[in-house]
């Protein structure tokens, strides 16, 4: 794991020679105590544990018990228990396993809804760590989502064609314009060297008036229809369900896995995927080896929005086929960047990371309406996640987990570095 | 200086082993001007409208009434794209000519398009101007305050994505705090609280654990939206007279010189927050250029090994001078609630945070230059609402997508090379 992170001073020799060789199985503990996956692991724990808290306070029930606490104590902590644990267990059974319902076919339904939110977050987060290894922070994906929308769903019902290949039409046509609203952030860092960050944020904007403009006026708009919102995407281009009707999963999910195993071949198998990378850890010595890269820019941007593209026309295609409106990309465009972060940009950390925040999203919905517990809480539990991962030392300072012992202390973790390396 | 010149001399003789000495000649700002001049050209002459506009100089209530401005429209729109043109002419002769273009050549350019468009858009109508400047000055007090955060925080050396969060983090205490204790100042200082407590967060965690500062900032954004919509849902609304009603500052007239005709029942007929922000503007410019303070800050951020040798504490002046950031931030965030609307709403700032950020990269990461291009944005926002009320010849959705596409062209166009403090977004590692 730590070898291909290359970390700068982890090239040194001093570590390797260690005086005494310590058991294996210690060494083993070390390495899992120190690593990445218990952090991340802890880091979710710690989450929880700070939304659990959220979730007691502001609980009526907790509130009302807390007034007669000195008369009885127990009280208070039932109730804590039981709003916090009422929570957390409709979160489960609206992600993962319903044991309420009689059949396992039934039961396992949430956990079909959890990959269904999962597909696009994967997408998408799948483009903004392709952005992150070339150094680039792309805060784009709302734009690139709806210009993919805007153009994939215009073939999807516009467009007359046999059933297949105009699913696979509207696929490229999205794919298509992600890639080209990312490839203008490319063009113009290239170009102009104007800020990647400023640009995306501009161009999300841009692209959000743009759709609404089409969807009132233009080419997007319902013929006879005064509601801003698209006609439905026509049943050749659908995605198929892939078990059957009673279960929302569609074919994105199988599109997703392929963009995951796509994605690595990318950046670890190909020539292409070299350069990237070469540019994100050190664009200066890329230059110096002779990698153009302002050229490699206007390519990351290109794939990173082809990818975010993807989640759009997942959306349309798949998801919501019933029409789109502007609010199309409902947060996925940012929710993208921390799947990024907690997958730490590898293709299937990111995979995992957006399974988990699927079935956040699958289990918030269900949590609101069993518990009435808002689900702006998944947010919050999001981004502690992120922040408590992207901060090894604060985890290990709770648990009291030792640092890593030989091993310099990696101040950066992977994404950063190259993001720094700019 | 004349021990220097020796050693300078000797290299003269060898000129002709160097490349010749070349000026640096950009010729964005003519390509610039002249896509804006062509767009004027087809715009107020090819698609010229007949009528007259009327621009409303003063509002009633005035003291010194000056007449409505009545414009033939075809006329003012010929004559403003032949000034245009001869400015376009100006910049190109001034490029072949090895000199740089001024920014007051490109900033009187844009006055005379936006005069230009203005009269084109109000064919047979009246553009109330006072109404239109006082509402684009509202939409932009909280940009500038955003801006001022964000100048500060990145000239120090870490990176403020965190401006919108903490915009919504200081609307939320005001609102909460103003209503409980029925005191709009104390509301303030809340808000203050609330934006140096997410400041703080961002600080720690980028100064003391090296934590990549954008991801923090991007990060925290997510947690105090998630925060203020939980709290929100869960505390504020179901008991919102008590906790989201906010009593509102009153508008106070600064006598004499609020009866300047155009700008000063824009400037001077204002909430306290406004006059705070215009001390603000001041103070920082001020200190950040003209004050120990100031020094110490921007030589953190431009070289912090430096800083660190000459007995400057950089840790501490970056923590210590984010969070002053955050408490100048959160003044804005109050201003939604204590001065414009008047209740807070889940997500109610709605990007006004990534616009001040615009801004401060905009401004080039000075206070004045970033007030400026907040108090543009706030102009373009507004101008949308006021040609939506007479009806606009543009959609809407166009005219609300002209401050980014402006952005846009400005990054890349006139601020393509402008630099940032050299040493922001990077961790300062003590070695």
């Amino acid at each position: 794991m730590s070898a291909t992170q290359g970390t700068p001073t982890a090239s040194g020799t001093p570590a390797t020679p260690v005086p005494e060789q310590p058991s294996r199985w210690n060494q083993a503990f070390r390495e899992i105590t120190t690593g990445n996956a218990i952090i991340s692991v802890l880091a979710v724990v710690l989450a929880l544990f700070v939304g659990g808290i959220m979730i007691a306070f502001t609980n009526d029930g907790v509130q009302e018990a807390a007034g007669y606490f000195f008369s009885r104590p127990g009280d208070l902590l039932r109730e804590v228990w039981n709003s916090v644990s009422g929570a957390y267990s409709a979160l489960f059974q609206g992600s993962v396993y319903n044991f309420r319902r009689d059949t396992f076919a039934a039961g396992i339904k949430p956990l079909t809804e959890t990959l269904t939110f999962a597909t696009p977050l994967i997408m998408a987060g799948l483009g903004v760590a392709l952005g992150f290894r070339v150094g680039m922070f792309n805060i784009g994906g709302r734009g690139q989502m709806l210009i993919a929308a805007a153009l994939g769903g215009w073939v999807g019902f516009a467009v007359d064609l046999p059933y297949g290949l105009h699913m696979v039409a509207a696929l490229v046509a999205g794919v298509l314009g992600g890639a080209l609203w990312g490839g203008i952030v490319g063009l113009l860092k290239a170009r102009t060297g104007a800020h990647e960050v400023i640009t995306t944020i501009m161009l999300n904007y841009v692209a959000f008036y743009l759709v609404s403009y089409l969807l009132r006026e233009g080419f997007l708009k319902t013929p006879g229809s005064n509601n801003p919102k698209s006609p439905a995407t026509k049943v050749t281009a659908v995605f198929p369900d892939l078990l059957g009707p009673t279960y929302s999963l569609h074919f994105g999910f199988i599109l997703a896995i392929a963009a995951t195993i796509f994605t690595w071949w990318l950046l670890s198998r190909s020539n292409l995927g070299f350069q990237f990378r070469a540019v994100g850890l050190n664009p200066h010595a890329a230059r110096v080896a002779g990698i153009s890269v302002k050229r490699i820019y206007v390519y990351a941007m290109l794939f990173s929005g082809g990818m975010i593209g993807l989640a759009g026309i997942n959306q349309v295609l798949g998801t919501t086929t019933s029409g789109f409106g502007a609010g199309l990309d409902s947060g996925i465009g940012f929710d993208a960047i921390t799947v990024a972060l907690l997958g730490r940009s590898k293709p299937w950390g990111v995979f995992a990371a957006g399974i988990l925040f699927g079935a956040f999203k699958a289990g918030g919905f269900s949590m609101q309406a069993a518990e009435g517990v808002p689900i702006d809480i998944v947010l919050v539990v999001q981004s502690l996640i992120v922040l408590f991962i992207a901060a090894p030392p604060l985890v290990r300072a709770i648990f009291r987990l030792p640092a890593p012992g030989s091993a310099p202390r990696r101040a950066l973790p992977n994404v950063t570095q190259e993001v720094a390396a700019k | 200086m004349s021990t220097v010149a020796p050693a300078v001399q000797p290299a003269s003789p060898a000129a002709d082993n160097r490349p010749e000495f070349e000026v640096v000649t950009s010729w964005k700002a003519p390509i610039a001007v002249g896509i804006f001049t062509v767009v004027a050209f087809l715009l107020f002459v090819a698609f010229g409208r007949e009528g007259i506009s009327t621009l409303r100089l003063s509002t009633s209530s005035d003291l010194i009434q000056l007449p409505d401005l009545e414009l033939p429209t075809l006329a003012t729109g010929i004559g403003i794209s032949v000034l245009l043109l001869l400015i376009t002419g100006v910049s190109v002769w001034m490029v072949r000519s090895k000199r740089r273009v001024p920014i007051w050549l490109i900033s009187i350019f844009a006055v005379l398009f936006l005069i230009g468009f203005l009269v084109w858009a109000a064919a047979g109508e009246t553009i109330p101007v006072p109404g239109l400047l006082f509402g684009s000055l509202s939409l932009a007090v909280p940009l500038i305050f955003g801006a001022l955060g964000g100048v500060i925080s990145e000239r120090v050396g870490v990176v403020n994505i965190a401006i919108e969060g903490q915009l919504l983090a200081g609307a939320f205490t005001s609102a909460m705090v103003a209503s409980l204790t029925n005191q709009p100042l104390l509301g303030l200082v809340a808000a203050m609280f609330a934006g140096v407590l997410v400041s703080m967060v961002l600080a720690s965690f980028s100064i003391k654990y090296f934590v990549d500062q954008v991801i923090v900032g991007v990060v925290l954004n997510v947690l105090v939206i998630g925060l203020t919509g939980f709290l929100y849902s869960q505390v504020m609304a179901p008991n919102a007279e008590l906790l989201n009603q906010p009593p509102r500052f009153e508008r106070i007239n600064i006598p004499l010189l609020s009866e300047i005709p155009i700008i000063g029942p824009v400037l001077f007929r204002q909430t306290m927050i406004v006059y705070i922000m215009y001390v603000a503007v001041a103070v920082v410019y001020y200190g950040l250029f003209h004050t120990r303070w100031g020094l110490r800050l921007r030589s953190v951020g431009e070289h912090p090994q430096a800083a660190d040798t000459v007995g400057i504490n950089v840790a501490r002046t970056r923590f210590w001078n984010v969070s002053l950031a955050g408490a100048i931030v959160g003044l804005g965030g109050a201003y939604f609630t204590l001065g414009s609307v008047g209740a807070f709403g889940k997500e109610m700032t709605a990007g006004a945070g990534f616009i001040a950020l615009a801004a401060v990269i905009f401004g080039r990461w000075d206070p004045i230059r970033a007030t400026l291009a907040a108090l543009l944005f706030g102009f373009a926002s507004n101008l949308q609402n006021v040609l939506s009320v007479i009806g606009s010849p543009v959609p809407s959705e166009f005219m609300l997508m002209l401050p980014y596409v402006i952005t846009i062209a400005a990054v890349a166009g006139f601020v393509g090379t402008s630099r940032g403090p050299a040493a922001s977004g990077k961790p300062y590692i003590k070695s």
